[in-house]
């Protein structure tokens, strides 16, 4: 399954779909830090809105993706993690602890560009 | 010649009516003095005072389908419909105030009503009133039971629902800045509260695209080992949604609680009072507030 991968300036936007198998999220974990390369981008937001199932895998994709990403200097923003699967994740232990997380896009961005100029 | 008892002029008929075809017979009498006994009933009814939170014509029109649908069960014995019937007459008749002992005193009366009838229909020949008795009774008394029992089944489904809502009512979630969120517990927490206190918050950050919410819990007395466990989750899954969770108004017992029973505290963001609490949840969200007068 496709992810698209939007770029808007130097921040990276993956939105994850609803169904995403373990190979597709192997996947993504290597074509998101390439992209990053590629585009020397600052940071990466992953749009997981669509998901109303997040499991101990997914979680653990998630994290890895963060400190790859953070490897090449870049940040990770994890973005619309609904409320439900958010209760869920929490009973199951599955924290996403070293994870910066926003309740959507737009508050991803506001954290991003906060975060940019206090460090510029 | 055979010895008999009580003989009449001629012999008694060798075959005894099966059951089925004595309520066959039965039911066709009920159904012939449909609106006589139904009358009757009514009469009983308004005499014993029952119903009295509905109208003549409520009353009237509650007993003509009851009635029917009485009979109907009596003949096809499909208790099914009955069911269903009680359960949509309660629905309907609960919100206007009618008790129990009303429901099953009507049903009663109504068994009663029908019985009179058929001792006066059969009164000529007691071993056959004895036989439609036999027939009657089971099924009357299984009507009786269903009704009463569905009739209360519905009250409590009434009552989980009220004491539901009062259990959301009970906490709100108030926004009282942009972005700020707080939520006061009073009372009691018990794991369901807990857990339905943590859906109502995430919902809340939702739909206020809220960052910080203040848990106040002073008016919390005590709280067990999986209630604190809750609130640990709470504040976990609320940063799952982008917001900061501030608890305030600690009691000594409950901090002493928590520490306890070894509660992750750097994962919690405790401040002392709810004042405390909302001072610092402005400075996180980038509020400054002066004081540019005296109060008047």
């Amino acid at each position: 399954m496709e992810v698209p991968i939007l770029k808007q300036g130097a921040v990276l936007i993956a939105t994850f779909q609803a169904a995403l198998s373990d190979a597709d999220l192997n996947q993504l974990r290597m074509g998101l830090v390439q992209q990053v390369v590629k585009f020397r981008s600052r940071a990466v937001i992953v749009d997981v809105t669509a998901m109303d199932v997040m499991d101990s895998f997914a979680s653990r994709t998630l994290r890895e993706i963060t400190h790859m990403i953070r490897l090449r200097g870049a940040e990770t923003v994890i973005v619309g993690i609904q409320p439900e699967v958010a209760f869920a994740m929490v009973q199951l232990g599955l924290t996403l602890e070293g994870v910066a997380t926003a309740l959507d896009l737009e508050e991803g961005l506001a954290y991003l560009n906060e975060k940019f100029k206090s460090t510029n | 010649m055979t010895k008999r008892e009580g003989t009449t002029a001629f012999p008694e008929p060798k075959r005894v009516e099966e059951p089925s075809e004595l309520l066959r017979e039965l039911v066709a009498h009920l159904r012939q003095n449909r609106t006589q006994l139904r009358e009757e009933w009514v009469v009983r009814i308004t005499e014993t005072r029952l119903l009295t939170a509905m109208t003549k014509e409520e009353i009237f029109a509650e007993a003509t389908s009851i009635y029917d649908s009485y009979v109907e069960a009596l003949e096809t014995e499909a208790f099914e419909a009955l069911q269903a019937y009680a359960r949509n007459l309660s629905e309907r008749i609960i919100p206007r105030g009618v008790e129990t002992h009303e429901v099953v005193g009507i049903v009663l009366l109504l068994r009663d009503v029908l019985a009179r009838s058929l001792f006066e229909k059969y009164q000529t020949d007691f071993k056959k009133l004895n036989r439609i008795l036999d027939a009657y009774e089971p099924a009357a008394n299984r009507i009786a039971n269903t009704v009463a029992v569905g009739f209360v089944q519905e009250r409590e489904r009434v009552i989980r629902q009220q004491q539901e809502a009062i259990r959301e009512l009970s906490t709100p979630v108030l926004q009282v800045r942009e972005r700020l969120l707080i939520l006061p517990i009073i009372g009691v927490i018990d794991p369901q509260r807990a857990r339905q206190l943590t859906e109502q918050l995430l919902r809340g950050i939702r739909t206020n695209r809220a960052k910080v919410i203040v848990i106040d819990i002073t008016g919390v007395a005590a709280m067990d080992l999986t209630v604190a466990n809750n609130l640990v989750q709470t504040v976990e899954a609320s940063r799952l949604l982008g917001a900061t969770v501030i608890v305030t108004g600690l009691s000594p017992e409950i901090a002493q609680t928590l520490v306890t029973i070894g509660v992750d505290l750097g994962k919690m963001n405790t401040v002392g009072d709810l004042q405390g609490g909302i001072e610092q949840a402005e400075r996180l969200l980038g509020y400054k507030v002066e004081k540019l007068a005296e109060p008047r």
